[in-house]
């Protein structure tokens, strides 16, 4: 399809496009906008975990000098939520509070002090509730947002067909995103009564559907446009409270009106990694092959519905992408408590059941006496195969991560065989390139690209998508720069605009690079055949004989032949007309067809296997990381300096978790966060970061552009596990939770860590999935479609998840 | 975002203006040196002082480190003005090449850019801390505020401790217990005039009440003793290796003849609400060549002494458990020292 020798621009580590303004701080992201005759705005949020509103007292606060607005639940009606299944939030809430932080009233007023000011002079009589602040408290008062139970193949029989059985109990604590920008949104109403929301937002289009919902309105009234974002990782890809309240507060008030979240609020509204108690039974045969998998899980999701039903699926899904298991069943529940809510972040769902499997197959080689790297070697899953849960796998390059990284950091030398205190670790992982389904039930294209091209030789690229930081605006500059011959910042970007650019879904389930990718070669692919045709014209040549390449159009036969790119699209424009061209990708559709198919369908999976290498004192039990190797499988690097930057982050993020971040609560003081803030929310500082080793591993992937898989998730996947797995080789203690705080480390050398137990827990209802082998409708399945076309477009809906359950998205 | 309280502000440029600032303005005056630790608290409106007194240009406070004759000592002695920023301290030469524990102490703290802004005065003022005030208005108000921070309020039990009579914010500031140990001595500039006060008697065991100050006193400087036969080492415990205040602070100072321990001096800080002297432990090493088993019996009545509450990052029982192996490293690294 392409040569890769003749690639200009594809595979070059290139700065991002957008680095100039992002580095000179010139970039307006949404806190930087102004409007004339701005209000501000601020929310009073509940001082409770579980409350009754009785009476709400405006009467002070109307007083406040500069006061221009005030709302309160009464003003709106209509529940929202980011999942069609999980309609459950108000706007402003009117009778129950559940978290303390959720919004209660907002203020517009002339600064932002006053705004303050009449926040604070509210009145409120609550009647206090006794909150559930725990997954058991909250399973015993049956306070259970959604169970699934889903079984492939016959785990007993595996169990009995197996020569050993492990079975443990697992804990990941919940954390959050940290994006350093903080949520903001600006909405301005234009004199004709139309609406534009500005806000920093990974969803615009979602944003804009739930605008329309909550505000009543046509979405043809309604403008969105996504700011750039500093940062995301998950945590604006719902639609919030601040986003709608200060759209109806400029709708009322004929005012623009902006709402800038202090870092607190953020701690808030969350929607961040869900606290995760896993079970996990593995049945194994004497060379390790995993005759049967039994995993549980229960997820603590707080207050709201968010992304949950789909982060509950995806903590079962997959399991199955890495080594090959035989028979395989998945039960789990989400659990309501009163703490903010929980949704997708960096990983979504997968980082917890994937600490669970790594730790156990670290049991599991020792018990079997086969080194660790070699028995996940041993039982790859296959490229091109189909999983007992009915994912298609397309290219696998997990084997080669897992040479690079054990030949990088020694292993052979070092695992068990460094000075006591000293250990190494290594574990795997492997994610999606975006979920097959979109989250609300439509036969739509899941993006879409625009292309103009002027007579000037001016390129405009029109796309939903919302670079949150990863680099996707350079990507899609890239691409169309490599289809159309000309340097990537000559490419003029518009992007997360919905009154300007086609539909994107949103920058969440690493998405991203594989679907607006593959929508924007199929748009430059044609308008570089429109070029090509009338040039060939002017010629006399056949078309393939035209090649375009650094600004101009050669004749490849005879380089000395050429023209600007502006004569090509002068010519093309007075040939064909105006030269616009568009592109749209829908994701191929998935074989699965019980019900929660939906989750953990993809075009492809990306894989990354690690090394970490860590220091333990073992008499304070405090960890130091030495170094980090890890290998990712990213298909092709677009940009390889990206990339990197995203493994690096991932890491960065990976070591967080394993080692410090935490978002807990006092449940003996009404619920309140313990941190909430960056000084006592624990995270990394340049000066805990290890140096960190990256290996690209470049399988492409015939559903990716290029070859190209993603990177913005995956990497993370390995590092808690394989931290966890080092520790033990370091000094001989298993600690199946995280954070790895240094209590635990010492209390475990003192052989008195607490034991975690699993409350009893079956999925009320099992769904019994007969494997792909013994089913008749994927006996089908030939290779040829296993490899399908990457701008195959797909129209029809893919999945036997009814509209009602569709939840196919991840961060 | 959060924005700062309204306030007036105050720059005088001498000692004897901020004096007749701080007399005048009474009660709702607050000196402000660097800011660091102030305005953060006034953002959170743990306090929010209608009047600010800037010392960032009073010329006396900011004069150069050196040498002063003692009044009738033969002595010289290094004098440390107390408007000059952590990182001054911490690079200059004198300190550097005489005091270098000092250097090492104040690179600790914080972050770089707050150690060009906060000053050493601030630090050894510093307000107490707890997870339970250092927070915002909005969220104390969740917990129906503390000891610390009655807002208005009577008889609001402390939330760490509620049976306790006092409040056990702590003492986080990282050179409190190294002066201490050094039997520094402080000057405070009032409208009453000058006074000198050692730095063990100037913080109280009370996390509300924390210095033996009045709001309008200012401290004006520091002196040193004199660094001849003098071994000193403060170690630090936190949870990163940047940013975070102390969760566990050990300052060991000793005045040695020749192999023999002459004096011993040990403050623990950040597991009370000031810096806290270990008697036992100092006991058990004078008159010692600082040999394995004295360190291990001093670390240990230091380990017994300590009582830490659930104030701070990290469980109490292990801040506790780590006095002991804190205090045992920095012994045995003024030994290795030594030798
Ligand atoms: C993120 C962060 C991390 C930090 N980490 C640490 C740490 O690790 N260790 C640590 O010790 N500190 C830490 N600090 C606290 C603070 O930055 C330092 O202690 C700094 O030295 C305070 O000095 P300042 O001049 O900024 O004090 P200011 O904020 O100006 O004042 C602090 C207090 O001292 C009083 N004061 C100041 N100067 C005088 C004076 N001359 N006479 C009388 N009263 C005075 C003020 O009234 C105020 O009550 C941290 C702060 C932040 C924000």
């Amino acid at each position: 399809m392409f040569n890769p020798a003749e690639l200009n621009v594809i595979g070059k580590p290139i700065p991002k496009v957008d680095a100039l303004p992002r580095c000179t701080g010139k970039l307006q992201y949404a806190d930087d906008l102004t409007f004339p005759e701005m209000l501000f705005c601020k929310i009073y949020r509940s001082p409770y975990a579980h409350a009754f509103i009785k009476k709400i007292d405006l009467s002070k606060a109307k007083k406040i000098p500069g006061v221009v607005k005030i709302l309160t639940g009464e003003d709106f009606s209509i529940p929202f939520g980011i999942l069609p299944v999980s309609q459950d939030e108000y706007p402003l809430s009117n009778k129950e509070v559940r978290y303390v932080g959720e919004p209660i009233a907002a203020f517009a007023a002339l600064d932002e002090e006053s705004a303050y000011q009449a926040a604070k002079a509210i009145s409120i009589e609550f009647e206090i509730v006794k909150p559930s602040m725990s997954i058991e408290e909250s399973l015993k008062q049956g306070m259970i947002h959604k169970s699934a139970g889903l079984e492939f193949g016959d785990i007993e029989k595996g169990f009995l067909e197996s020569d050993d059985i492990f079975e443990n109990v697992y804990f990941y604590e919940g954390n959050t995103h940290l994006a350093l920008e903080e949520h903001a949104a600006a909405a301005v109403p234009d004199p004709d009564g139309k609406l534009t929301l500005y806000s920093s937002t990974q969803v615009p289009h979602y944003l804009h559907r739930t605008l329309a919902k909550t505000l009543n309105l046509p979405p043809s009234r309604i403008r969105v446009i996504a700011s750039p974002n500093g940062g995301g990782f998950g945590g604006k890809s719902d639609v919030f409270s601040h986003e709608i309240v200060v759209s109806k507060l400029a709708l009322l008030t004929g005012k623009p009106v902006k709402i800038s979240l202090t870092r607190e609020e953020i701690f808030y509204l969350h929607r961040g990694r869900h606290p995760t108690l896993m079970w996990l039974k593995t049945g194994v045969k004497k060379d390790g092959t995993i005759s049967s998998m039994h995993f549980k899980s229960l997820l603590d999701g707080g207050a709201y519905g968010s992304y949950g039903v789909a982060s509950l699926y995806y903590t079962g899904a997959l399991q199955t992408t890495t080594y090959k298991i035989e028979n395989y069943k998945f039960e789990g529940a989400r659990l309501f408590t009163h703490k903010a809510p929980c949704g997708p972040k960096r990983g979504h769902g997968t980082p917890q059941p994937r600490f669970a499997i790594e730790i156990m197959l670290d049991e599991v080689a020792e018990k079997l006496q086969i080194d660790p790297a070699e028995l996940r070697k041993k039982h790859l899953v296959q490229s091109n195969s189909i999983t007992p849960n009915y994912l298609k796998v397309g290219s696998m390059g997990l084997g080669k991560c897992i040479d690079k990284v054990v030949e990088g950091s020694g292993w052979k030398d070092k695992f068990r065989k460094l000075p006591y205190g000293k250990g190494v670790g290594l574990a795997c992982g492997s994610y999606i390139c975006g979920a097959g389904l979109p989250i609300y039930w439509n036969p739509l294209p899941h993006s879409s690209v625009m292309i103009k091209l002027d007579r000037g030789g001016g390129v405009s690229v029109y796309c939903g998508q919302i670079d949150i930081g990863q680099g996707s605006n350079s990507m899609l500059a890239q691409v169309v720069a490599e289809i159309l011959g000309v340097g990537p910042s000559e490419i003029k970007l518009c992007c997360a605009d919905t009154d300007l650019t086609p539909v994107d879904l949103g920058s969440y389930s690493s998405r991203v690079t594989l679907m607006v990718g593959n929508a924007a070669i199929q748009a430059a692919q044609k308008a570089v055949d429109l070029l090509k045709k009338a040039v060939s014209e002017k010629w006399g040549i056949s078309e393939d004989k035209i090649n375009f390449k650094n600004g101009k159009a050669f004749n490849r036969e005879n380089p000395d032949l050429s023209l600007d790119f502006s004569e090509a699209v002068q010519l093309a424009e007075a040939k064909f007309g105006a030269v616009c061209t568009v592109g749209s990708y829908t994701p191929p559709k998935s074989p699965g067809e019980y019900k929660g198919s939906g989750v953990g369908p993809s075009p492809a999976y990306s894989y990354s296997a690690s090394v970490v290498q860590v220091e333990v004192d073992p008499e304070t039990g405090i960890i130091q990381i030495e170094k980090v190797w890890i290998a990712h499988d990213i298909g092709k690097a677009i940009n390889p300096l990206s990339v990197i930057g995203q493994v690096e982050g991932s890491v960065y993020m990976g070591l967080g978790e394993a080692l410090m971040e935490e978002q807990t609560f006092r449940a003996r003081y009404n619920g309140v966060h313990k941190a909430p803030g960056m000084l006592d929310y624990k995270s990394l500082t340049s000066k805990d970061m290890p140096e960190v080793e990256t290996y690209l591993i470049e399988d492409p992937d015939p559903n990716g552009p290029y070859g190209a898989k993603e990177v913005g998730q995956g990497p993370l996947l390995p590092i808690p596990p394989a931290v966890a797995n080092a520790v033990y080789d370091a000094i001989g203690v298993r600690i199946r939770e995280i954070p790895l705080h240094p209590e635990k480390v010492l209390f475990a050398l003192k052989n008195k860590a607490p034991k975690r137990s699993f409350p009893s827990f079956h999925a009320p209802k099992v769904i019994r999935v007969p494997l792909p082998s013994e089913s008749p409708t994927t006996s089908l399945l030939s290779s040829d479609l296993l490899r399908s076309e990457s701008l195959r477009v797909d129209s029809s809906p893919s999945s036997g998840l009814p509209p009602s359950s569709s939840g196919a998205v991840s961060s | 975002m959060i924005r700062l309280p309204e306030f007036r502000y105050y720059r005088p440029k001498t000692l004897k203006e901020a004096v007749k600032i701080l007399n005048s303005e009474g009660e709702k005056a607050v000196i402000v040196a660097g800011g660091t630790d102030l305005f953060p608290n006034m953002k959170r409106r743990i306090q929010t002082p209608s009047v600010l007194v800037s010392l960032q240009q009073v010329k006396e406070l900011h004069r150069k480190i050196s040498y002063t004759k003692i009044n009738g000592d033969q002595e010289k002695r290094l004098v440390i003005p107390s408007g000059l920023t952590l990182s001054e301290v911490c690079e200059n030469r004198l300190i550097r090449e005489n005091y270098p524990f000092i250097s090492k102490t104040t690179s600790s703290i914080a972050t770089p850019l707050i150690r060009s802004m906060g000053t050493i005065g601030g630090n050894l003022c510093l307000d107490t801390r707890c997870t339970y005030y250092n927070q915002s208005l909005e969220w104390r108000e969740s917990v129906d505020f503390c000891m610390k921070a009655p807002e208005g309020k009577l008889d609001i039990p402390c939330r760490v401790a509620p049976g306790s009579p006092r409040c056990v914010a702590a003492n986080s500031s990282d050179t409190a217990p190294l002066f201490c140990a050094l039997e520094a001595e402080f000057h405070i500039v009032s409208q009453e005039g000058e006074r000198t006060i050692k730095p063990a008697e100037f913080y109280r065991e009370d996390g509300e009440f924390y210095l033996n100050k009045k709001a309008e006193e200012i401290l004006s400087e520091i002196t040193l003793p004199s660094s001849e036969n003098l071994h000193a080492v403060y170690l630090k415990l936190r949870r990163r290796g940047s940013f975070d205040f102390p969760v566990l602070g050990a300052a060991a100072v000793l005045k040695m003849t020749g192999q023999k321990v002459k004096e011993a001096k040990i403050f623990l800080n950040a597991v009370s609400s000031a810096p806290i002297e270990v008697l036992e432990s100092e006991k058990a090493l004078i008159g010692t060549e600082l040999e394995e088993e004295k360190i291990l019996e001093a670390a240990e009545s230091a380990r017994q002494s300590a009582k830490p509450f659930d104030n701070t990052d990290f469980y109490p029982h292990w801040r506790k458990e780590m006095v002991g192996v804190l205090l045992k490293r920095a012994l045995l690294e003024l030994k290795s020292r030594k030798t």
